[in-house]
């Protein structure tokens, strides 16, 4: 066989397993999806208070997830929104604010939920791990925005009272796919314990509003 | 465990005395840590974690008394220059992708003799145990420094595991709602003053990877990348990431090939 | 036994400089462990060098200096071949002795 059909046929014969590698490597996004969420599940084990079951998304997180951190599309922003603000509890006795002192203890607390947790321990909020509040804490994160004067520059109303309950209870009520936790709808901190950061925020006496 | 939390608290109050000692500015308070990284520079005590791991990987072990000095990293039996550098990777002869510490198990089985469980076992360190894994994994790394990272994406499985890596980047779970890209996703933030790496960015990535492992003062205790991926989803409030296990390779290869270009600099040093 | 020690001694200018990072828990005997009893005191206490078999540095340690240590310090004189030899102590009665050539 003269050797320029043997480098064709060559090239033949190669050309198909390319073609065949080239299906396999592209399989459409959500099979991609799939395949990482039933892999994340094999290769996760339980720790302490942390069971397998967090790994199973709500809607939100799949949503979410999603749309990797971009926001999502109008239509889903507001089902999840709906669906989130449905689920806020709100408190039986009207009353939103609680005492600020213990909202900025609730504020520094990091511990709560992690695996090597006390699960009888405290739990916190972390809240300055992503946001300024009071100025005499230099060691803040901003990730969130800043929360300095929250109550003082939008006015100390009962429509504020009631939409910073509902934000810290479940925050994707309000703006879906946030980075902020749902303190409240994923039972984080107590009805008390909101009230207490709401008081943090919200109260004149309060060094946020200072 | 207590005392160990006791040491990271002096230390974060060492943080938090900086921060008040350079006045209000919070820049010059990043400013005056990074001089205490600078400072712990000279002298790593990383140093002594890759002078054991030589030696462990020198030493005959297991039940086949065999060294690991013809272990093939990815480029060739015995090679261990520059070999961390090109990994995770495709290996034929196991026909998956395998990261640093999975290569080592797979090692350690074929030439040592040890079971899979066993040469699994009790990867992460304490005062009370050191574990040879986190010696490996020091000695290895140290032997890719300078060595520009190339990992490579030919083989379809090396493409599949970047982009099973890059949605568990995004998976959103737990009580927290917390994915990786909550904190890791966006340029210049921080978590109390620590700063974040953006990790889907190139500069971030390399930033971020090319640092790890690194001997942590706070802990006493030379960290792998491994770790990291475990440490962060502890805080992420998920359940325990298995060592070695797929989900793990796969973050490594998204965040390790997004990491290309850049010289790998480590063993490190962390606060 | 303890881990061996990382010296490095090179020549700069008349002197030598020498680097040591020591591997040691250096548990200070203050602190508490889970069951909040105390942890006993666990550290080196003595640390001499010398050049040639010269002492040229003699130390006492106490709980203050931190875990796995890193000691720096110069000798006048020493030329490249010769031998440093780090010793340390601890309060157990640990003992361990490394060498380095000067580079």
């Amino acid at each position: 066989m003269p050797r320029r059909h043997l480098t064709r046929a060559l090239a033949a014969a190669l050309a198909v397993p390319a073609i065949l590698i080239g299906c396999v490597t592209a399989p459409d996004d959500a099979e991609v999806s799939a395949k990482a969420t039933s892999m994340l599940k094999a290769s996760f084990k339980e720790q302490g208070q942390a069971k397998l079951d967090r790994l199973d998304q709500d809607d939100m997180q799949k949503m979410c997830s999603v749309y990797a951190g971009k926001a999502p599309p109008k239509e889903v922003a507001e089902r999840i929104e709906k669906a989130n603000l449905a689920s806020v509890k709100w408190p039986a006795d009207g009353r939103f604010v609680g005492d600020w002192k213990n909202g900025e203890k609730i504020a520094q607390e990091g511990r709560g939920m992690q695996y090597s947790d006390d699960p009888k321990g405290p739990v916190g909020a972390n809240c300055y791990a992503c946001h300024q509040l009071a100025p005499q804490e230099l060691s803040y994160g901003t990730i969130g925005p800043s929360l300095y004067r929250f109550g003082r520059l939008r006015g100390y109303t009962d429509e504020m009272r009631k939409y910073a309950y509902g934000k810290v209870y479940n925050a994707d009520a309000y703006s879906a796919c946030t980075n902020m936790p749902r303190f409240g709808h994923k039972g984080i901190l107590t009805e008390a314990q909101i009230k207490d950061v709401v008081a943090l925020l919200m109260d004149p006496d309060s060094p946020v509003n200072k | 465990m207590r005392a160990k939390y006791r040491r990271v608290a002096a230390g974060a109050a060492c943080l938090f005395t900086l921060g008040a000692a350079t006045a209000l500015g919070q820049g010059s308070a990043v400013e005056e840590i990074a001089k205490y990284r600078a400072a712990l520079q000279d002298g790593n005590p990383a140093e002594l974690w890759e002078a054991r791991g030589e030696d462990l990987w020198k030493q005959k072990r297991g039940p086949k008394n065999a060294s690991l000095e013809s272990c093939d990293l990815g480029l060739g039996p015995g090679v261990v220059k520059g070999a961390y550098a090109r990994l995770p990777k495709y290996f034929a002869d196991a026909d998956r992708v395998m990261d640093l510490e999975t290569r080592i198990v797979w090692c350690m089985v074929t030439l040592q003799g040890y079971t899979d469980a066993d040469a699994r076992k009790g990867p992460f360190g304490s005062p009370d145990r050191k574990a040879d894994m986190e010696a490996y994994a020091a000695y290895v790394t140290s032997q890719s420094r300078g060595i520009t990272m190339a990992v490579a994406s030919n083989h379809p499985k090396e493409q599949e595991a970047y982009r099973l890596g890059e949605k568990m980047f995004y998976f959103r779970g737990g009580t927290h709602d917390f994915a990786c890209a909550t904190c890791h996703a966006e340029d210049a933030k921080r978590i109390r003053l620590q700063d974040l790496p953006n990790l889907t960015k190139t500069e971030g990535a390399q930033k971020a990877y090319t640092t790890w492992p690194a001997y942590r003062v706070s802990q006493g205790e030379l960290r792998s990348f491994q770790w990291r991926l475990n440490d962060c989803f502890r805080q992420q409030r998920f359940p325990e990431l298995v060592f070695a296990s797929d989900a793990s390779i796969a973050l490594t290869m998204f965040l390790a090939r997004n990491a290309n270009g850049a010289a790998f600099d480590a063993p490190a040093i962390k606060r | 036994m303890a881990d061996p020690m990382k010296i490095r001694a090179s020549v700069v200018g008349d002197s030598t400089e020498v680097k040591v990072l020591m591997s040691h828990e250096m548990e200070t005997g203050q602190r508490k462990d889970a069951q909040g009893k105390t942890i006993p005191a666990w550290h080196i206490q003595n640390v001499t060098a010398t050049w040639n078999g010269k002492t040229v540095l003699s130390a006492q340690w106490g709980p203050a200096v931190s875990k796995n240590p890193f000691l720096s310090f110069r000798f006048k004189g020493g030329a490249k071949g010769d031998k440093v030899e780090v010793t340390w102590t601890d309060n157990r009665g640990d003992k361990r002795t490394d060498a380095a050539v000067i580079a």
